[in-house]
């Protein structure tokens, strides 16, 4: 089942330097949200918060409420472990485990999560995940392959493959075309829009078409100046915010007059 | 020494070829910019901004240099064979003028008269079975050293853990060996007496020779032991180093999928620290193997195969050759004998290296 996201005035720190400042976000269920904005303001730091992926770097920390389905991802009593099982991610560069096969690849969080099951059962698993990412075509002849010799494209397709493999309630993707090929592009943004009738996906963008093409509603970050937190400007209907901004900086970047 | 190599070949006759071409073809008219040829009568070749020498100088000179060094190292290695096999030679194929046979006798006696009587059966025993006990002991916790030092401690001990760990290789091993002879083996009779009350159906630890815990004392065991800590520092230091090369990706990738901390190190960490763990547990073998003078120290000869480790018999190449240098040049054989234990040693670790590139070569596809 897919879940909602409520994020409440969050703040992101690397140790004291405040990345991030007083970022609200309500995102609905099986939707797509993309956050768009200049380097290094902080859309894919605050992305990593929706699955507590922020805290393995050393100082990362965060204070606020991120609330999935109405429960605080940071509250008390919460496994952080168990939150990226269930909010899965895609990274910029596709980083399939170069030491495991296409087939060990998809069931990684398995083994991980050190979950028995059947051959049968996981085959079935490898091949629904990979029909699921688009993947399985090209790839079903040679499962027993290292997932490190497919091309950019399929590798990232394998991650996809793998984040949804453990059957994730919302797919947050930081970047997922950005070393891709158009073909490529184009073949993960289909896959986003099939996904979206599954999984609550979040995806981060540099690609403003990219953002009109495949998301619902979008979310731009600015940071007011060199060393100053970033900040949630705008967040609305992707048409509107593509057409009719309310925010002058949302539509000078949009409009190509800075960043 | 060098091959030609067949590309460059190649290049150099392509060079050649377009160098001609060049020369036949009438020169082009110059415009009034053009700096005037250096040579007479304006016959000369004329060169564009993009013609020269396909190889350059630098190349040249540093491949040479590559693989002059390279060649160096297959020379040195063919000399060492070489000069072991030649000066082993009486020894290897003494005849009658050795009672034993050379692989399977368990003595070293010379004489200078009569037929000497020795074999390399109990060296090589103790030298393989000190070495794995140092193995077996000294590389997971190497590993362990190093997986704290990478992945868990905090930067600043690290640090000062990785110094420890370094300053650890600069001890001499006659230290070493001094502190198993004067430290460790008084204090650990207790122990080895201890493991042969409770662990002597495991035939290893089994000592029917001791009655009273003071009777115990050096030991393969003890050997084993020290040379286990011996090893430490190198396997460790060159573990760490490849655990901190692991890609970010990879691990975050782990993290993502919902891993915990020991998870996501055997997920992404050891597996592609593989190669590299071989390789570190590769060096502290050399080390165990031809560690001489603290296993000197350490073990009490006996030329006797004895399975019981915590008994007091032992030798290894690289301590009969210490110990026994000073007494080898009074017979023909000492020498050529002494030798002949430096070509098994030789050719052991040979061997041992040899299995494990061929394990790190066969999973070649699946490493980063």
């Amino acid at each position: 089942m897919a879940k909602r996201i409520d994020v409440e005035s969050l703040n992101v720190y690397y140790s004291d330097f405040l990345a991030v400042q007083d970022a609200s976000i309500k995102i609905a269920p099986l939707t797509v949200t993309a956050f768009i904005g200049p380097s290094g303001c902080g859309k894919s730091t605050f992305l990593r918060t929706l699955n507590r992926m922020h805290e393995v770097i050393p100082g990362g920390r965060v204070d606020g409420k991120v609330m999935l389905d109405g429960e605080d991802l940071y509250g008390p009593g919460v496994d952080p472990v168990n939150v990226r099982r269930t909010v899965g991610m895609v990274f910029q560069k596709a980083n399939p485990f170069p030491t495991m096969s296409i087939y060990d690849n998809v069931i990684a969080g398995y083994k991980i999560a050190g979950t028995r099951k059947g051959r049968n059962e996981l085959d079935d698993i490898v091949e629904r995940s990979l029909r699921g990412a688009n993947l399985w075509e090209e790839v079903k002849h040679r499962l027993n392959r290292p997932g490190a010799g497919l091309s950019g494209g399929q590798q990232q397709r394998l991650c996809i493959a793998r984040a949804i493999a453990v059957e994730p309630q919302v797919l947050l993707m930081d970047e997922p075309c950005s070393a891709l090929d158009p073909i490529s592009t184009l073949a993960i943004e289909d896959l986003i829009s099939e996904l979206k009738t599954r999984y609550t996906i979040v995806i981060v963008t540099h690609n403003m078409q990219q953002a009109a093409r495949v998301s619902d509603r979008t979310a731009f970050f600015n940071l007011a100046g060199v060393g100053q937190p970033g900040r949630l400007v705008e967040y609305d209907e992707t048409t509107k915010i593509f057409s009719n901004p309310s925010e002058k900086a949302t539509e000078d970047y949009i409009s190509g007059r800075f960043g | 020494m060098t091959e030609p190599d067949p590309l460059e070949e190649e290049l150099r006759s392509a060079g050649a070829v377009a160098d001609e071409q060049r020369r036949a073809a009438p020169a082009p008219t110059r415009g009034p910019a053009d700096p005037p040829s250096s040579a007479a009568g304006g016959s000369g070749t004329v060169r564009s901004s993009i013609s020269g020498q396909s190889v350059r100088r630098g190349d040249r000179v540093f491949k040479g240099l590559a693989a002059g060094s390279g060649a160096v190292l297959l020379v040195v290695m063919a000399a060492i064979a070489a000069f072991l096999v030649w000066k082993a030679w009486p020894a290897l194929f003494a005849g009658d003028a050795n009672k034993g046979n050379l692989f399977t006798t368990q003595k070293w006696s010379f004489s200078s008269e009569g037929p000497s009587n020795f074999g390399v059966a109990a060296l090589a025993f103790g030298t393989i079975v000190s070495a794995t006990i140092a193995m077996a002991i000294g590389v997971p916790v190497a590993i362990g050293i190093a997986l704290y030092i990478s992945h868990y401690a905090p930067r600043r001990l690290a640090t000062v853990l990785g110094g420890l760990v370094d300053l650890l290789a600069a001890v001499p091993s006659l230290v070493f060996g001094m502190w198993g002879l004067y430290l460790l083996v008084p204090k650990t009779q207790g122990f080895q007496s201890w493991l042969n009350e409770y662990f002597s159906w495991t035939y290893i630890f089994d000592n029917t020779r001791f009655t009273n815990p003071n009777q115990y004392g050096q030991s393969l065991l003890m050997a084993g032991i020290v040379l286990a800590i011996m090893i430490l520092p190198v396997v460790s230091a060159v573990c760490r180093e490849v655990f901190l090369q692991t890609p970010r990706e990879t691990v975050d990738a782990a993290w993502a999928l919902g891993a915990t901390k020991w998870e996501t190190i055997r997920t992404a960490v050891l597996p592609f620290g593989r190669a590299g763990m071989i390789s570190a547990a590769m060096l502290g073998l050399g080390r165990a193997l031809g560690e001489t003078i603290a296993v000197a120290l350490l073990l009490s000869s006996a030329f006797k195969i004895n399975g019981h480790l915590t008994e007091k018999a032992g030798d290894t190449f690289a301590s009969t050759i210490a110990l026994k240098f000073g007494e080898a040049s009074g017979t023909p054989l000492g020498i050529p004998a002494l030798i002949t234990a430096g070509l098994f040693l030789f050719v052991i670790t040979l061997i041992v290296n040899s299995i494990a590139r061929a394990i790190i070569a066969r999973k070649k596809d699946f490493t980063a």
